[in-house]
């Protein structure tokens, strides 16, 4: 590391020639970064791209055209989460024998850093909140959110965030704290630099987007239901999503204010966290983890709502004990809240504490455990169709149980004193969130893709991804539990017992079984996209589905449904099919919908150069940007053409269309 | 798909474990607390595998049996509930989390690590002689030991005499850390400004790992430790050899010691300060420098009023500087608050032993609550006996 430059200018704030990385990876990542972002602008200029991406895609109030833009940025974020892993991995095979392997501590304290925040903030986060998105109108019969500009503005206030974090990379560093980055550590005397301000900043802005986005879905779930769905007629789906955006709404407020404080105590001079003049960084450890353990449900919860859909679907039959699955969920979010504490028994808590933080952990796993058994008897006297989502839910039923198994283990107060920040506990947390989160999420993208984009994904690249996923995780993950039992803990960058290193060689290949399960990924999407043609989805419906989301065509009309359909019960759609309900012909009526606006992108840009002000300490620029948002954000006010009626004649010419494809498939 | 192939892969892991076992200090400790911890560990397992077996073999049973294309399986696609599955599914992992929930809430009060120990191992009292003491400080990086009880301390070694049962009293200079032993008891926080508790013994000779488990900055990897665990005689002579070391641990060489290093060598002191521990958790080693304690003593008085509001001089001690820091940007510069108790009175501060609540050693064998205080009503409780300890003598007010 460079020395570092710490005066400041006033054009340029702390910004100067040291925040240039000089170290030879970072150059070479910068170099094989510009080369690519360049090229794909240029292509994008080239072929003309900027104004169709403008207008059908950017400023689109669209939750399909949202839900699926978070997705894109899932995924890319995921690689460069994934980037970061196998870093890791590979210093932590390198550096034994006295080697220190090829990453110094200021880069490897930075990588499983970004490492983390990446994968939560930016891999799942937006992959849960997409898929509620894409789904959750569908299913519960509406046409769109309820604030379909708030839904374009929590997005790229989300981009905003993730371009910040991205932006350490090249410009000055990351935070060198770990993912929750713990004061004193993250306070300025310990964190002098930059790295800790990129991730307050990155992550206040995806924060506003987060939590936005979790009043519109409440909202959406409560509001706009179609006639007759009753709370327990809702899809499993929607009941999850319900309870992950109250989660979201009543927690990610407690971690905007832990990260003010923080800002507070780095920028102003208070000592919230400071060990000096009365500060105690115990307050922010309570803090952060009240946010941070119902954050975990938040990832969770929606992906169970997909695994019992997925499950009913592909057995053909209804969902075993709708009702104790909406209980378990309604279970799991309320206790959620009273169990944070497990994640530092070993902090020095009086016993009786610990122990009821453990045992109210054990007690969520009863619910959990209803869960799996109602998808269990789902399954059982089915008729299970081994499509590919249905194969990442058994996966998922195989692998989380062990997840699940490791996590009450780590609840015993006890236990958790010999494995708390082992390996152990990484193979668990990884064990859950890749077993239940990323598997639920690839399920879902083979679900629900044939409805976003009017045809089946290919189903071999899917399964060379698939057994590369699972096979890939269990090699990664399980030397991880063996070395935590040796009393190996998290985030060591070098090694002196040669006997431990088998186990990394193991994981890496792991990892290398898991980079090939991705580049699979890739190469289903792009075979699946060349022929589409091969594998269209011309009814709507190619599983043979049960929620509403199947009664509309693949991909759905921008105002979903022409008409608003009428529920009489659970698993609507199956229910229509089963009476052989008609689809509405004549007397359509014009359509209400929101108008699309840049208002979003102008605001979450706006958004992010504050931020970046913030970091480098640019005053003028965070003053000018954050009237700027204000100046926008009043204006925006004043636009009052923000809708429009879609006109008979579309509809019904759209309409028309559908019938014909449809008679065509009964032909 | 052929799910089986997931088992094989984990039943193909299997042997390894067991191949790896010899080296798992964790399931394989040499101290009793350790392995009562594994115990727990154990019996944990077991009782969850109860449920997670079973629910494992029948997913795959499932999945094989109802695929599509075996059309002699049952097919019912309108059977949603039964009652009867309905209440195993909840009241069988309810059992086990009520089973696995007693053992936890026994489990975590006698191997609470404030307690201290009643045996050193299975059938063994503890015997007459008192805990050896070792006050530990988390430095950037490296671990600092203080044997009060002898007067010495070393960095990066830890000795201790095996079957005699050890306190550590921790705390840290400057970010939070974790102390762990993994053959010897479980880990602790060492946190700067607090003091924590961790008792511990060893059963059987020999060298064992210790190290920081919380990432704790740039020479974090490197912050490792060989515990020495010896018979009596060994760990006498340990410490005369300590006693003839060449350097001293005053308070001017605690602050030279703080400064950040990494992978440092072990290390030895002939003499510490005794007042070196309890100013280190006060967070007042710097001359002048008050003491937290002395500051919260005053504010429970009622605080200095005005005086104490310009009481504060410019931090010179360049703990922050040394890192390269500066004042926050919209903030006043590093300031610190001047003590100013006399010295008698905050010798008498400092050596005042803070209140525990687990003063009396229990027995810990079997695993049963045996020994447990019977937990007092919620309603009629009467005062807390450690607050009425730390209320200030009468006319003390007067002293300050």
């Amino acid at each position: 590391m460079a020395t570092i430059d710490h005066s400041t200018t006033f054009l340029l704030g702390r910004l100067n020639w040291s925040a240039v990385p000089t170290d030879p990876i970072v150059l070479v990542t910068f170099v094989v970064v510009a080369i690519g972002g360049a090229a794909a602008l240029g292509a994008l200029t080239y072929y003309r791209l900027w104004g169709y991406l403008w207008k059908e895609w950017f400023t689109s109030v669209d939750h399909k055209k949202i839900g699926i833009m978070y997705i894109i940025l899932a995924i890319i974020m995921l690689v460069r989460g994934f980037a970061d892993a196998v870093m890791m991995r590979i210093q932590q095979v390198w550096a034994f024998n006295g080697s220190e392997g090829y990453l110094n501590a200021h880069h490897y304290d930075q990588i499983f850093t970004a490492h983390g925040v990446i994968m939560i903030f930016f891999v799942a986060m937006p992959f849960v909140t997409g898929l509620m998105n894409y789904v959750v109108p569908l299913q519960i019969g509406a046409r769109d959110v309820s604030f379909p500009f708030l839904n374009n503005f929590s997005f790229w206030m989300t981009v905003g965030g993730a371009v910040l974090v991205m932006a350490s990379l090249f410009v000055g560093e990351f935070a060198q704290t770990g993912w929750l980055a713990f004061p004193p550590l993250s306070g300025l005397g310990y964190s002098p630099w930059v790295g800790v301000d990129y991730y307050i900043w990155g992550l206040q802005v995806a924060g506003v987007g987060t939590t936005l986005s979790g009043i519109n879905l409440l909202v959406t779930i409560i509001k706009m239901r179609a006639p007759g769905m009753t709370l327990m007629r809702m899809p499993v789906f929607t009941w999850t999503s319900l309870c992950t955006n109250i989660l979201i709404v009543a927690s990610f407020p407690v971690l905007t204010m832990t990260l003010i404080l923080l800002t507070l105590d780095r920028y102003v001079g208070t000592n919230f966290f400071t060990s000096e003049l009365g500060g105690n960084s115990m307050m922010y450890i309570n803090l952060i983890w009240i946010w941070g353990h119902p954050e975990v449900y938040i990832l969770i919860l929606p992906l169970f709502g997909v695994f019992s859909e997925v499950t009913s679907t592909f057995c053909g039959k209804r969902l075993f004990g709708y009702s104790s699955m909406v209980y378990a969920t309604v279970c799991i979010t309320v206790l959620s809240y009273i169990v944070w504490l497990h994640h530092f028994f070993t902090m020095g808590s009086g016993a009786s504490v610990n122990a009821f933080f453990g045992i109210t952990t054990m007690i969520i796993s009863v619910p959990t455990g209803a869960k799996i058994f109602n998808w269990l008897f789902t399954m059982y006297q089915g008729r299970v169709r081994y499509d590919l989502p249905m194969m990442w839910t058994v996966a998922f039923m195989l692998t989380f149980t062990v997840g699940g198994m490791t996590g009450v283990l780590l609840a015993v107060p006890p236990a958790d004193f010999v494995l708390h920040n082992s390996l152990f506990l990484i193979a668990h947390f990884h064990n859950v969130i890749i077993g239940g989160v990323l598997f639920g999420c690839f399920a879902a993208i083979a679900y629900w893709w044939p409805k976003a984009f009017g045809f089946k994904l290919n189903v071999f690249w899917g399964k060379v991804s698939f057994w590369c996923w699972v096979v890939g995780f269990w090699a990664a993950f399980m030397p991880l539990y063996v070395l935590g039992l040796m009393g190996v803990t998290r985030r060591m960058r070098v090694f002196d017992d040669p006997d431990l290193r088998i186990w990394f060689i193991i994981a890496a290949l792991g990892a290398a079984l898991i980079a090939m399960g991705i580049a699979a990924f890739f190469i289903q999407i792009g075979v699946s996209i060349w022929k589409r043609k091969e594998n269209p989805d011309l009814s709507g419906d190619p599983w043979d589905g049960r929620t509403l989301e199947w009664a509309t065509s693949s991909p759905p009309p921008a105002y979903n449904f022409a008409f608003t359909p009428v529920v009489h019960g659970l698993d609507a759609w199956a229910e229509m099919k089963q009476e052989g309900q008609k689809r509405p012909k004549a007397a359509f009526m014009p359509i209400h919908m929101p108008r699309y606006t840049g208002t979003g992108v102008i605001l979450a840009g706006l958004s992010t150069v504050c931020g970046f002000a913030l970091v480098w300490y640019i005053w003028w620029l965070a003053a000018l940007s954050f009237l700027g948002i204000i100046v926008v954000a009043i204006a925006h006010t004043f636009n009052y053409d923000r809708d429009y009626y879609v006109p008979v004649e579309e509809v019904s010419a759209v309409e028309g269309e559908r019938d014909l494809q449809l008679a065509k498939l009964g032909a | 798909m052929r799910p089986n192939g997931l088992l094989k892969s984990c039943i193909l892991l299997l042997p390894l474990l067991f191949l790896s076992a010899c080296k798992a200090e964790v399931l394989a400790p040499t101290g009793d607390v350790a392995a009562q911890q594994r115990d727990l560990l154990v019996i944990s397992t077991l009782l969850m595998l109860i449920i997670i077996i079973p629910v494992m073999a029948l997913t795959v049973l499932f999945a094989w049996r109802y695929r599509e294309s075996n059309r002699a399986a049952v097919y019912r696609p309108n059977w949603d509930h039964s009652t009867k599955l309905e209440l195993i599914i909840w009241a069988v992992p309810l059992l086990i989390v009520v089973s696995l929930g007693a053992i936890t809430w026994v489990g975590t009060h006698l191997l609470d690590p404030y307690r201290p120990l009643a045996r050193i191992a299975p059938g063994k009292e503890v015997g007459q002689e008192e805990p050896l003491q070792v006050q530990v400080v988390a430095l950037d990086w490296k671990w600092l030991f203080i044997y009060p009880q002898y007067g010495v301390a070393a960095v990066n070694e830890l000795a201790v005499p095996v079957d005699r049962p050890v306190q550590f009293t921790l705390t840290s200079s400057s970010v939070m850390n974790a102390f762990y032993i993994p053959a010897m008891a479980g880990m602790i926080y060492a946190m700067p400004g607090m003091q924590t508790t961790l008792h511990g013994v060893f059963n059987k000779e020999g060298t064992y790992q210790g190290l920081a488990s919380h990432y704790s900055g740039a020479g974090f990897s490197g912050m490792r430790f060989k515990a020495k665990a010896t018979d009596a005689a060994g760990f006498d002579g340990w410490i005369a050899e300590a006693r003839t070391a060449s350097k001293t641990l005053d308070r001017p060489a605690y602050l030279q010691l703080e400064q950040p290093s990494e992978n440092v060598k072990p290390e030895l002191f002939a003499t510490v300060d005794p007042e070196l521990f309890p100013r280190i958790v006060n967070l007042c080693v710097e001359p002048g420098k008050i003491c937290m304690a002395e500051m919260m003593a005053i504010d429970k008085q009622g605080g200095a009023g005005l005086a104490g509001t310009i009481n504060v001089s410019q931090l010179t001690y360049d703990k922050y500087a040394r890192r390269g820091t500066r004042a926050p940007i919209l903030g006043w510069d590093p300031f610190q608050v001047t003590g100013f108790c006399s010295t008698e009175e905050l010798e008498r501060m400092l050596t005042a032993q803070p209140a525990s609540a687990n003063v009396a050693p229990v027995d810990q064998t079997p695993l049963r609550g045996h020994g447990l205080t019977q937990p007092g009503s919620l309603f009629g409780r009467s005062a807390d006996p450690a607050l009425t300890l730390a209320l200030p003598p009468v006319g003390a007010a007067t002293k300050l």
